[in-house]
């Protein structure tokens, strides 16, 4: 079993991280760059099927060299036996498509051929939720999306998963495909441990990745426009459809409203405030 | 047979009596599975803090788990006494010699860091024998096959088959009671301890010790309102250990609030020159304490299961004598050498009478379960016998006897011989110290009083990932009558306190006015008392649920 899981570097966008500027624009430059959460799901669910049919988990992502940490984090915070970075100046700014082609290309130079491939649902900054299905129709398999519990039959050389219809949590349906597939995992998904044995295994592969992690540039492949034999008028922003025509700032709420500050410790105070709540509490 | 997982043992709960069965059994090269409920062992455990090593014991932890001392520990102790107290007259004896008693070595411990360095050494013995140890995982019964014990079930894990099932989980043990072993009845075999966790500037001064030394202080007499029980004080490297032991019986007979007990002691003046101005409470904890002289299993087996430590009521409180940890970690390493000679001897379902005889043989009942002791109470332990002991210890008669005595009173408390005997009545544990202190003490002063936070701070301090919406406990009967008792006795509720466990409510009905208790599981400190004072369906949280104590 090879499986290999999609991920981008995002900006950490947790309060006390992230910075904008006056104008509400992100500051990237003062703010760390971290793994999409949503893809940690996704690496979540491949570690799982690490655990119980064995195997191996590569990572994967395509950005600046920078990213190699957002690699790093994955295989340190959940488990990866190894690191693929696809980095070059022809490959920045791509749109979606360009990337899909990019890491369509990166999973077929892999020597061992994957029989899943995980990604998350949407990226924190873009949004879209387009790269992962996208790179699935390059690779011509069959796609599984909003899974939130999944099975592979090895010997039968099939994954069956369950999935929220149409990302709801009060539908849920079940289904079968061939391997390889690929699978996006959405964030209710839960691994689920039931065996000692696969929790003993679980416990063990978390020292040895964490062990790893602290080493990872030993880990880490890097491939470039070259390696993988792509033309740069297809890739990067040369190969980037989407046009991006303007940026309008999202207007900031209105947040101006008289406030009276009260010390709790001051009853008088106190005595006050719940005054002007009584008439709430009586519904009025 | 179904087809569940198997392992050639599994021990339940990673505290040092489950610790000390997985270590023998992985050393005898026996598959063995630790399951452990806290996220982390220690988590759930809480004791007063001292671990024995006894000299007439077949096994002590530094012997299974070398470097024990040097890395789990916190100070050993080297002096040890104990103080009657009548008000603020204090009569101070020191009791170092029955301290020493059969003792190799006796060590303060904080259970967070003592059991999670066992358990990683456990996990690590464990994995090599095709087990391992799982934190997080809680074993909520018995697995049974034609009505035969054959394995465990557990919230988080399919049902597992095991040739040896050890309870070692706790004073609350779910295992020993689903086989009928244990039973959650009676307050009079329970005792219930709250502690407080201090942090101290420079304890070595404090209590002019040197970097090897430790002391143990033992608290008795008329500080805590007529309860049976006493108050400890024992040194940490960093911190101190202050907590106060009651009969169950007694704190729910006086409707006494355990945390006001425990200030009682914190806020005497003899402690405060020892915490100092700023008193910084680290964590306030409780369990319950089986008083092993009543509850302790003579024949702690049944099937496949054997129970150990606390699970199986071994836990001695006799007097200044409190032993719990190192019968534990006795009984655990018995129970697998048990396992590996029945195992030899191809007859696995010997393994749980050959326990209770190794527990016989190797002197753990006679200590758990005194002969001296059940004579004594015989004749001491009944209302008539304590009134007059207490009436002619309070006569002039009395205390001119106390006074001639003086301070020989002194070889008599360190005599282990009658700590044995010593009754649970008010005589031993309140009338007698008081009447010491009175005749033969001298007046302690401070010139502050400690500042201790209220119930609602002590439980904001916790850590707890609460089961919302899932609460572990259930009331059955929420009458006064039948569960009013646990307004006062739970560690973590009190009257006219809205933020606690346990509340009285006024209820109205057709112009009826009747008290009536609620519920709410979410500052639980899964101590258990309500298990016995009020009527509920009791249960562990699920695992890694509920309190985590980050000291214990």
């Amino acid at each position: 079993m090879h499986t290999v899981v999609l991920t981008k570097g995002v900006p950490d966008f947790r309060e006390g991280q992230v910075s904008f500027d006056e104008d509400g624009h992100l500051e990237r430059g003062k703010t760390p760059t971290v793994m999409n959460p949503n893809d940690k799901h996704a690496l979540r669910a491949a570690f799982q099927t690490k655990v119980r049919n064995g195997g191996h988990v590569s990572l994967m992502s395509m950005g600046p060299p920078g990213y190699k940490e957002v690699l790093q984090e994955g295989m340190r915070d959940v488990y990866a036996d190894d690191l693929y970075l696809l980095s070059d100046r022809e490959m920045g700014a791509a749109d979606t498509w360009a990337t899909a082609m990019t890491v369509a290309t990166g999973l077929q130079k892999l020597d061992d051929r994957p029989d899943l491939v995980f990604a998350g649902f949407k990226t924190a900054d873009g949004e879209t939720g387009h790269t992962g299905p996208q790179t699935c129709w390059c690779l011509d398999w069959p796609v599984i999306t909003h899974v939130i519990s999944l099975d592979v039959d090895e010997e039968e050389r099939t994954v069956r998963a369950k999935r929220l219809v149409e990302g709801d949590i009060s539908e849920i349906e079940t289904v079968e495909a061939p391997m390889p597939a690929f699978i996006v995992a959405d964030p209710e998904y839960e691994p689920s441990y039931r065996k000692a044995n696969h929790r003993l295994k679980h416990k063990d592969l978390r020292e040895e990745t964490k062990e790893r992690a602290a080493e990872y540039e030993d880990h880490v492949t890097v491939w470039d426009h070259e390696d993988l034999n792509l033309d740069p008028d297809y890739i990067g922003l040369d190969g980037s459809p989407t046009i991006v025509s303007g940026v309008d700032p999202i207007p900031k709420a209105p947040s101006e409203r008289d406030a009276t500050m009260v010390d709790a410790d001051d009853s008088e105070g106190m005595e006050q405030v719940v005054d002007e709540l009584a008439p709430y509490a009586t519904g009025d | 047979m179904t087809d569940h997982e198997h392992y050639e043992a599994v021990v339940v709960g990673a505290g040092p009596g489950g610790a000390a069965a997985a270590a023998t059994l992985a050393k005898h090269d026996v598959e063995t599975l630790v399951l452990e409920r806290g996220v982390d062992a220690g988590s759930k455990n809480v004791s007063g803090g001292l671990i024995y090593a006894e000299e007439s014991a077949p096994y002590t932890i530094d012997d299974l788990f070398p470097g024990f001392r040097e890395q789990a520990a916190e100070r050993p102790v080297t002096d040890y006494y104990i103080h009657n107290v009548a008000g603020e007259k204090v009569k101070t004896f020191d009791i170092t010699d029955l301290h020493e008693h059969d003792t190799e070595w006796s060590d303060a411990v904080l259970r967070r860091k003592m059991d999670s360095w066992l358990a990683d050494r456990v996990h690590e013995k464990t994995r090599e024998t095709g087990g391992g140890l799982l934190t997080e995982v809680h074993v909520n019964g018995l697995l049974r096959e034609n009505g035969e014990i054959v394995g465990v079930t557990c919230d988080e894990l399919d049902p597992i088959r095991a040739d040896l099932i050890v309870a070692a989980d706790g004073v609350n043990s779910e295992l020993a009671r689903d086989a009928g072993l244990m039973s959650w009845e009676e307050p009079d075999e329970w005792f219930q301890g709250v502690k407080a966790v201090v942090d101290v500037p420079d304890v070595d001064e404090r209590f002019d010790l040197g970097p090897d030394e430790g002391a143990a202080h033992l608290f008795s007499g008329d500080l805590f309102e007529g309860v049976r029980g006493g108050g400890f004080v024992y040194t940490n490297e960093d911190t101190l250990s202050v907590g106060t032991v009651f009969h169950l019986d007694s704190l729910v007979a006086e409707e006494a609030e355990p945390h006001e007990l425990l200030d009682s002691l914190l806020t005497h003046p003899l402690l405060d020159d020892w915490i100092g101005e700023d008193y910084e409470e680290l964590e306030y904890s409780a369990k319950l304490v089986p008083d092993s002289k009543k509850v302790a299993h003579e024949s702690p087996h049944k099937d496949r299961l054997v129970l150990v430590g606390d699970a199986g009521g071994q836990m001695q409180a006799q007097g200044p004598i409190i032993k719990g940890m190192n019968h534990a970690v006795t009984a655990g390493a018995l129970a697998a050498e048990a396992y590996v000679e029945a195992r030899s001897r191809g007859d696995t379902d010997l393994a749980g009478e050959r326990y209770a005889t190794k527990l016989d043989r190797e002197g753990v009942m006679d200590k758990l379960r005194p002969t001296r002791y059940e004579l004594a109470s015989a004749v001491g332990e009944n209302d008539l016998a304590t009134s007059i002991a207490d009436g002619v210890l309070r006569s002039a008669v009395g205390r001119f006897g106390v006074r001639v005595l003086g301070d020989r009173l002194e070889n008599l408390y360190s005599s282990p011989f009658l700590s044995m005997l010593a009754p649970d009545t008010r005589t031993p544990y309140v009338t007698m110290p008081t009447v010491i202190a009175e005749e033969l003490g001298t007046r302690v002063t401070a010139e502050r009083t400690i500042e201790t936070p209220d119930l609602a701070d002590r439980i904001g301090d916790l850590t707890y990932n609460t089961d919302v919406g899932n609460p572990h406990i259930e009331l059955l009967d929420n009458s006064a009558e039948a569960s009013g008792a646990a307004v006062s006795a739970c560690p973590v509720s009190a009257k006219d306190f809205g933020g606690g466990c346990y509340r009285e409510e006024t209820v109205k009905t057709n112009g009826d006015e009747k008290t009536a208790v609620s519920l709410d599981t979410q500052p639980c400190v899964e101590c258990g008392t309500c298990a016995i004072v009020a009527d509920t369906d009791w249960e562990h949280p699920q695992g890694g649920k509920g309190v985590e104590f980050r000291e214990g």
